[in-house]
């Protein structure tokens, strides 16, 4: 099928496309936006992460079919131009970034928490991040980006 | 993966037209669970039927102050829905404490349902599993089965149901509604799943053909004081090793009213059918939830590394029970 998509408010199309495959592939190996991860492909860990109309979900876990007339953003569609998105930035300067494998994901995922709820607690983050696992182990200074980005708003 | 044909369907007539030509089709909803499946190649559709197009997305109230819930509702916006917290918190709560935010705001009610059992041995192509391949065998008795069932077990299956929702729908007398091109029938949610017995690869008493279109909530002033409480290894993203969704209404120190359900202990969302008639008319204090939670477990049978679980689902109900006296329902 021919998909027509708007992806980070650009409206995309890609022909001979499997309506079986996934978002995620979609993105990656037909509109060259490799950001988003492909990891565990089951929805366990959440380094796929993308906006589907502005709701956080695992793209790998989404037919290429469902999204057709759709709206997705990704966590290349969060910066401005050369400026970083400020969670963008909080995850840099609190060295939130080891392997960096599950970075996009997580910072999809805390960009959606502070548009919802600014002043998180930290009981509130980990809940929000649950979907996101950090192979490193890496959790405590992506708390520390959080709160900062938090911070900042 | 392998391959499969894609329909898209945008009216619940063409859905279960095009399921009843396609005898290996499945309907994908929000995908959390088929998805998951088909990677792992425990499902194989021939045909996938996606109906998230479909219009059952409302959470309407009913004119006998019930709620009906259409089938594609996400699960994250039927937590946060003004209707369900004011009436039926515990529905919301248990909602809330299933999966991450990701998978909430994909999974779909009718999916959430329709789930299945996150048994290893039923994922696992090179284990025995009579779910998977009926006649196959069970590696889960007698082998890692910390999370499995304890009631209504059979020696072909102990695998558990996963989800948390339908605890609370099995307390609230919820009921499923299904369509097929024959026509619409209602099934009790507690008559929804089905136990083990020789037949573990009978899950539901959907039939092959059938889409559940919504579930549907009697109105139950008890409920507007509910909680369900999830126990479980982390504090999120985990599956239950043991839950209650209780519901309770006290007068003069008896008991005048009491909805009770057990989740991760069955292959089916448990009604305490038992402990609710010991508690109905007893006093309410902490010796009648005992006596209940002990009459309710009776028949429990542990195996090899979940035997912890019978006295758990015992504390976990006395708990449940003890809060909603003390501190009411949740908020």
């Amino acid at each position: 099928m021919r998909v027509t998509v708007t992806v980070n408010g650009e409206q995309r199309r890609a022909d001979d496309v499997w309506e079986g495959e996934s978002l995620l592939f979609l993105l990656r190996e037909r509109l060259g936006l490799p950001g988003s991860k492909n990891a565990c492909e089951q929805g366990e860990c959440g380094s796929c992460t993308v906006y589907l109309d502005d709701v956080p979900v695992c793209s790998c876990l989404v037919a290429a079919g469902q999204v057709q007339d759709r709206e997705v953003r990704t966590v290349e569609g969060l910066a401005e131009g050369d400026r970083l998105d400020p969670v963008q930035e909080a995850f840099v300067e609190a060295g939130a970034v080891q392997c960096g494998f599950c970075t996009p994901g997580l910072v999809v995922a805390a960009h959606d928490l502070l548009d919802r709820v600014p002043r998180p607690s930290d009981p509130e983050i980990r809940e929000a991040l649950a979907g996101n696992l950090c192979r490193c182990t890496g959790y405590e200074k992506i708390l520390d980006a959080v709160r900062l980005a938090a911070a900042r708003r | 993966m392998r391959t499969f044909a894609y329909l898209s369907a945008d009216d619940v007539a063409t859905a279960v037209q095009a399921i009843s030509t396609e005898p290996g089709a499945k309907f994908l909803g929000g995908g959390t669970n088929l998805v998951d499946l088909m990677r792992e190649g425990v499902e194989h559709p021939d045909t996938v039927i996606d109906i998230t197009r479909l219009p059952l997305t409302g959470v309407e109230e009913l004119p006998d102050g019930g709620v009906r819930i259409g089938a594609l509702v996400r699960n994250s916006d039927l937590a946060g829905d003004r209707l369900i917290r004011g009436r039926y918190p515990m529905l919301s709560q248990a909602l809330l404490t299933g999966a991450s935010a990701q998978l909430r705001n994909m999974a779909t009610v009718g999916g959430n349902v329709l789930q299945r059992t996150r048994c290893a041995y039923f994922y696992d192509g090179t284990a025995a599993c009579n779910k998977r391949e009926p006649g196959a065998g069970c590696d889960a008795i007698g082998g890692f089965n910390r999370n499995h069932a304890i009631l209504g077990t059979s020696e072909d299956c102990i695998a558990t149901h996963p989800s948390d929702m339908c605890v609370a729908l099995a307390a609230l007398d919820a009921v499923v509604e299904v369509e097929s091109v024959r026509g619409k029938r209602r099934i009790p949610l507690v008559d929804f799943h089905l136990l083990p017995g020789g037949t573990p690869q009978v899950e539901t008493a959907l039939e092959a053909d059938e889409l559940i279109t919504a579930v549907e909530l009697p109105p139950s002033p008890l409920a507007a004081t509910s909680r369900y409480r999830k126990v479980r290894d982390r504090a999120s993203y985990a599956f239950a090793l043991v839950s209650v969704a209780a519901a309770l209404e006290v007068a003069d120190g008896t008991v005048t009213g009491v909805r009770l359900a057990l989740g991760g202990v069955a292959a089916k969302p448990w009604r305490a059918y038992e402990a609710e008639r010991v508690l109905l008319g007893a006093p309410a204090t902490e010796e009648s939830f005992r006596l209940a939670a002990e009459a309710e477990l009776a028949p429990a049978v542990g195996r090899s590394q979940n035997e912890f679980k019978i006295e758990l689902a015992k504390r976990a109900v006395v708990a449940t029970l003890r809060q909603l006296l003390t501190e009411g329902g949740a908020a």
